[in-house]
């Protein structure tokens, strides 16, 4: 079983998308990372924090019926890559919605939820999930 | 640099071995390859052991020393090094090998894989798999390590138009050749319908587009090519070797539908060897998942990216196909005991190149390729080999 800190630490990416922009070419990446993986050292000292908007598209898409033992009385459910308005990709549930209403460019925005829980008195972990956005009558 | 050959191949039966340990497997692969090589362990100077995750599956970390000791080296002090990259451990423990050998520092190298996945229950097995991917950013948002490949199935549908069809042709196929291997985890031919019919995985992936989980070890040989007349009739020289590596999250890569990694493993590997993709006559692929196959043939460069589905269904890639693939049944129908899987590979294109593959034997096969990965795609190895 994982520490609290494991989760904790990672909570700015999971609660508040945060990602980073590289000021020497411009790129967003999310989650954050101390390199830019195409400026390499000229990075170093021109990272920037970003909050990513959390609209996005999905990419590709899946309805996991075979889950990992935490997640198994959510099955089955959709995993979705989405690409972010702001490039980077992320991969994540989507929820609220059937599989069969989603297709790959299906816009999406983020959402906080429950991810798993250790057990019925231990820690409980939440991060993002997709939900789809519905599109408003003309 | 020496040039390098692989004088000895060895390796187990893959299933669900409940009768013998992780140390049992090991040696008995072990044993095997220093058989077929005649030679006596006092001329070994070195073993290098493939597994991904001993920690995990029996709890026990350290073997490399483990399998050195019980192989009964333990008094001769050997080196002995394991080797990780999920997937991909197996063959870049060949390549730890072959670089000791090429390089001069060891003469006589044991190169061995094995991985013991069934002490576990099958949700702990899954778990441990998903550790290849992107724990924090993959896995604990829901991913499970066939849904990632679903990933890339559903992506390479939608710009290539590959169909469904098209991918059960991959574990149709290799359960074919699988018939045909009495060492194959599953020797029976399935169809088309079996594949479409299975229970859903991770759509569109079903059970019969993944690999099995195995117990299995496997194990080859290497000395100084100019050595390898002393062992054997039939030196297999490694003439390439290539190793390249990726983001480890699938989200991060350029294309989720092209494995970088293996397209610069491959190119590394060809430019070593000098030859060409029209050169291979026989490749084991890492067919993890049956999508894996289709973009594993393509970044190899023996079709054309979007190809690989129409390749695989008009049967280019069978045995009597442009291109033999996975002639072992492939991990799909020979097994996949994780560690092992990049070894197996090696003796089934030494076994092809010997001539000595019985009902499965490509006719006159003179180079042969093996292409490991590690996760889904964030390490990938390359090797050649060529009849000497």
């Amino acid at each position: 079983m994982a520490t609290a800190p494991r989760f904790w630490r990672e909570n700015p990416s999971r609660y508040n998308l945060v990602g980073m922009k590289c000021n020497s070419c411009g790129r967003s990446y999310f989650p954050r990372r101390a390199i830019c993986p195409v400026c390499h050292r000229k990075s170093v000292g021109k990272i920037e924090e970003i909050k990513l908007r959390g609209t996005g598209k999905i990419f590709s898409l899946t309805e996991v019926h075979d889950a990992l033992e935490e997640l198994v009385l959510q099955k089955p459910y959709v995993v979705a890559m989405v690409e972010f308005d702001e490039g980077p990709k992320a991969t994540g549930q989507v929820i609220d919605c059937e599989a069969c209403d989603l297709q790959i460019g299906t816009p999406v925005r983020v959402t906080m939820r429950k991810l798993s829980e250790e057990g019925p008195s231990g820690i409980i972990h939440y991060g993002y999930k997709f939900v789809p956005i519905k599109e408003k009558a003309p | 640099m020496r040039r390098v050959a692989v004088i000895g191949v060895g390796d187990t039966e893959f299933g669900e071995l409940w009768d013998s340990s992780f140390r049992d497997i090991g040696i008995k692969a072990g044993l095997a390859a220093v058989a077929d090589a005649n030679i006596t362990a006092d001329k070994i100077d070195g073993l290098f052991v493939g597994n991904m995750s001993a920690g995990r599956f029996i709890e026990q970390e350290h073997i490399g020393a483990l399998i050195a000791d019980y192989a009964g080296l333990a008094r001769d002090n050997i080196s002995a090094t394991r080797v990780e990259a999920a997937g991909a451990s197996g063959g870049l423990a060949l390549r730890q090998g072959f670089t000791a050998v090429a390089s001069g520092l060891h003469d006589l190298v044991v190169v061995g894989g094995a991985e013991k996945m069934t002490d576990v229950s099958d949700e702990e097995s899954a778990m441990i798999q998903s550790s290849a991917a992107d724990q924090e950013w993959e896995t604990v948002l829901g991913a499970t390590f066939p849904a990632l490949h679903a990933l890339i199935a559903k992506r390479h549908m939608y710009e290539y138009g590959t169909t469904r069809e098209q991918i059960a042709d991959v574990a149709v196929k290799n359960h074919k050749h699988g018939s045909m291997n009495p060492k194959a985890q599953f020797q029976r031919e399935i169809s088309r319908e079996t594949v479409m019919g299975s229970p859903m995985v991770s759509s569109p992936l079903r059970m019969f587009d993944c690999a099995p989980s195995s117990d299995g070890a496997a194990a080859v040989v290497l000395c100084p090519l100019d050595q390898a007349n002393k062992y054997t009739e039939i030196p297999i020289e490694i003439v390439g070797s290539g190793q390249a590596g990726d983001y480890l999250a699938l989200h991060h890569r350029k294309d989720i539908c092209t494995m970088e990694a293996t397209k610069a493993a491959a190119k590394r590997a060809f430019a070593m060897a000098n030859l060409t993709q029209k050169d291979v006559d026989i490749a084991e692929v890492h067919d993890n998942f049956t999508i894996s196959e289709i973009l594993a043939i393509e970044d190899l460069g023996f079709f054309k990216k979007g190809e690989g589905g129409k390749a695989t269904e008009a049967g280019l890639t069978g045995l009597e196909g442009e291109i033999a693939v996975n002639t072992s049944g492939g991990l799909k129908a020979r097994g996949d005991p994780i560690g092992a899987t990049g070894l197996a590979q090696v003796v089934e294109i030494v076994t092809q190149l010997r001539g000595k593959a019985g009902k499965r034997q490509v006719k006159d096969a003179q180079v042969g390729l093996t292409h490991n990965v590690g996760g889904t795609g964030a390490t990938a190895v390359v090797h050649l080999f060529r009849r000497g």
